[in-house]
């Protein structure tokens, strides 16, 4: 099923958690909705499901209008958060409930049902379980009945919002790797909601980055990583060192900034903002610098380090314990960033504020 | 090899357990223990034959027949009232809401001598309802009619009160789920969203059928009280101990007590059933 959603918009009051969104998806994809909390992600989620409604805008799948269709008609699989397992009846009777509740010239008898149940069953590697209530259930097997639910109707989108949230770590890797088995099985359209970048990475064909009711960027890991669209998505990839810099003849220069590394690029001279993650800087000691390394603390495998510059501005530095070169306290380094984005000061001074953020293109050579 | 250290006591984390279980058996015993042993020896006292004699006295008889019908015919109106009420004070917004969630308590504040009298005065021949009915050849006042919607009154409340809340407490998300499963709405409210209120229900109609039986203010005005037709048995019970016989009014009153009990111990089973999905 191909969705494709134009000029969404919604609000709650005042907020307007979506501020037109365009988007389109292919059937058969896995697509991650990824952003922080308040980034419409859930909403523009649940409009996709019918269990709310755009004020203005386009939802079609297969070129058929859904936002004249109630939920009930829509056939689609969501996989609640919360799971949302009935309490009162089994594991059965939960994945059996979408085939059960047909009108009666629809419905499958009821060995077609038992039997269905029973081949869904296996794929969630649960049969086991059939008997037992939902509150007999850990999370992780909640999650695979929630999920079984949604599939025993055969949907036609699967809709899943924030579906690991609830769990630990390791049942998360588990269950991520997994889901991706069960969508190359089923090859239904997916899409699911989360604010967690791995498991959006891990696990999507694409990924779209939300933040404040717009769309920042579509793409793939790789792209996003490489090539943030806007300083929000830069921010949100985990690029937290904001350094202002000078771009001339492509280049950015700053007191004590190394910028050799990184690529030239066709902007126009002036003042700019450079994104640097933790983790992508190296430190090379440079007496003239004015960064003094004043803080480091290791968690075993990352040495967390600490910059000051005199006027008291801190910036802080991931490096890899075992291969990266000894540093001390006290001393000076010159930052030497392996990758990073610049934005044009004003963009990047927009993006801090509350008006909308401009898609701004990062122009590379 | 550990030498056996002395037992550890567990400590409480919450003080004052056995002051305040003390005070609570203490005021448990005093205000309901020894009144039903009570009412129980006194029963034993008269010997079962008499006791036999005293219950199964037609007059007697005609009392709990009355009474317990008129109280099924209540709850089986309050299951059915106190349940929309319950599903339209938690599922629609609308002007006067809260009024109406006040006005739901009034029964249980108003003494239930006024709320008698003024449904008296209502239903009566020549009250505003009463006016409009008798012609329709329905009376209302004297009959076991007038009986239940006494009974009725007092009691809706309970049945309101105790669905509301795990209405309230519902997830929303259970239907949304049926919903984006194909579920109709009728369907979402009896596969989804009734079982689960279903317990809390069963008890609140369980609780407004035992206040029914044991009513007696509202029921007295309205009832008119006559033998073998509408007396109810806690008026008996009344009139007997008017007449000084302790001995019939503990007879009567233990029959009562012995419906209750009953009742809540289905109710109860009931109750377990229906949440038998709690369990671990």
């Amino acid at each position: 099923m191909t969705i494709a959603i134009s000029s969404l918009t919604k609000s709650f009051g005042p907020t307007h958690v979506l501020r037109g969104i365009d988007l389109g998806i292919e059937a058969g994809e896995l697509v991650a909705l990824l952003g922080p909390s308040g980034s419409g992600k859930t909403t523009l989620l649940k409009i996709i499901a019918g269990l709310d409604w755009p004020d203005a805008g386009a939802l079609a799948v297969d070129g058929q209008d859904w936002l004249a269709l109630p939920a009930q008609k829509r056939r689609i699989g969501f996989v609640f958060q919360s799971y949302a397992l009935f309490p009162h009846m089994t594991v059965r009777d939960n994945i059996a409930f979408g085939l059960t509740v047909r009108p009666r010239a629809e419905r499958p008898g009821k060995s077609v049902i038992a039997a269905r149940v029973d081949q869904l069953l296996g794929l969630l590697q649960i049969p086991h379980l059939a008997d037992r209530f939902p509150t007999q259930l850990s999370g992780g097997q909640r999650q695979r009945v929630a999920l079984g639910r949604a599939l025993a109707i055969e949907p036609s989108v699967l809709l899943l919002d924030e579906p690991f949230g609830a769990l630990d770590a390791a049942i998360r890797r588990d269950l991520r790797r997994w889901l991706r088995e069960v969508h190359e099985a089923t090859k239904s359209t997916t899409i699911f909601v989360t604010h967690d970048q791995e498991e959006a990475f891990e696990m999507a064909d694409r990924v779209v980055v939300m933040g404040e009711g717009r769309i920042e960027q579509i793409g793939t890991a790789d792209q996003i990583h490489d090539h943030p669209a806007s300083p929000f998505v830069a921010r949100f990839m985990g690029a937290v060192v904001e350094l202002p810099v000078a771009l001339r003849a492509g280049r950015v220069e700053a007191a004590g900034l190394d910028a050799s590394a990184l690529e030239r690029r066709a902007m126009a001279d002036g003042p700019a903002r450079l994104f640097l993650r933790p983790d992508a800087i190296a430190l090379e000691p440079d007496a003239a610098s004015p960064w003094v390394l004043s803080h480091k603390a290791s968690n075993g495998a990352v040495i967390r380090a600490t910059l000051r510059r005199e006027d008291g501005t801190e910036l802080p530095v991931d490096l890899l314990r075992h291969s990266a070169p000894e540093v001390t306290l006290g001393a000076a380094y010159r930052l030497r960033p392996l990758t990073g984005a610049v934005f044009s000061a004003e963009g990047a001074a927009q993006s801090g504020g509350p008006s909308p953020l401009p898609l701004l293109k990062e122009h590379r050579k | 090899m550990i030498a056996a250290a002395a037992p550890i006591r567990a400590k409480r984390v919450l003080p004052g357990f056995t002051l305040s279980l003390g005070t609570t058996l203490l005021y448990l015993t005093v205000v309901i223990l020894i009144p039903v042993l009570a009412l129980i020896l006194k029963g034993a006292e008269i010997g079962p034959a008499r006791f036999w004699a005293i219950v199964t006295a037609p007059r007697a008889v005609a009392a709990f027949q009355v009474t317990i019908t008129a109280a099924v015919i209540a709850t089986v109106f309050n299951a059915v009232y106190g349940l929309l009420m319950a599903w339209v004070l938690v599922r629609y917004e609308f002007p006067g809401k809260r009024l109406l969630d006040a006005l739901m308590d009034i029964p249980f504040a108003l003494p239930t001598a006024v709320a008698g009298l003024s449904l008296t005065a209502l239903f009566s021949a020549n009250g505003w309802i009463g006016a409009w009915l008798e012609p329709q050849g329905i009376s209302v006042v004297y009959t076991i009619w007038g009986i239940a919607l006494a009974m009725a009154f007092t009691s809706v409340p309970f049945v309101v009160r105790t669905v509301q809340p795990v209405l309230e407490d519902l997830d929303p998300a259970y239907e949304q789920a049926a919903r984006t499963l194909g579920a109709s709405e009728v369907t979402i409210f009896t596969r989804v969203i009734f079982p689960q209120i279903l317990p809390a229900w069963l008890a609140g109609c369980t609780i407004a059928f035992a206040r029914s039986l044991g009513e007696f203010g509202a029921i007295v005005f309205i009832a008119g009280n006559l033998p073998m037709k509408t007396e109810i048995a806690a008026l008996l019970a009344f009139i007997r101990l008017e007449e000084f016989d302790y001995n019939g009014a503990s007879a009567i009153a233990l029959v009562l007590l012995v419906f209750a009990l009953v009742l809540l111990f289905v109710s109860n089973r009931l109750q377990a059933w229906a949440m038998r999905h709690k369990g671990v």
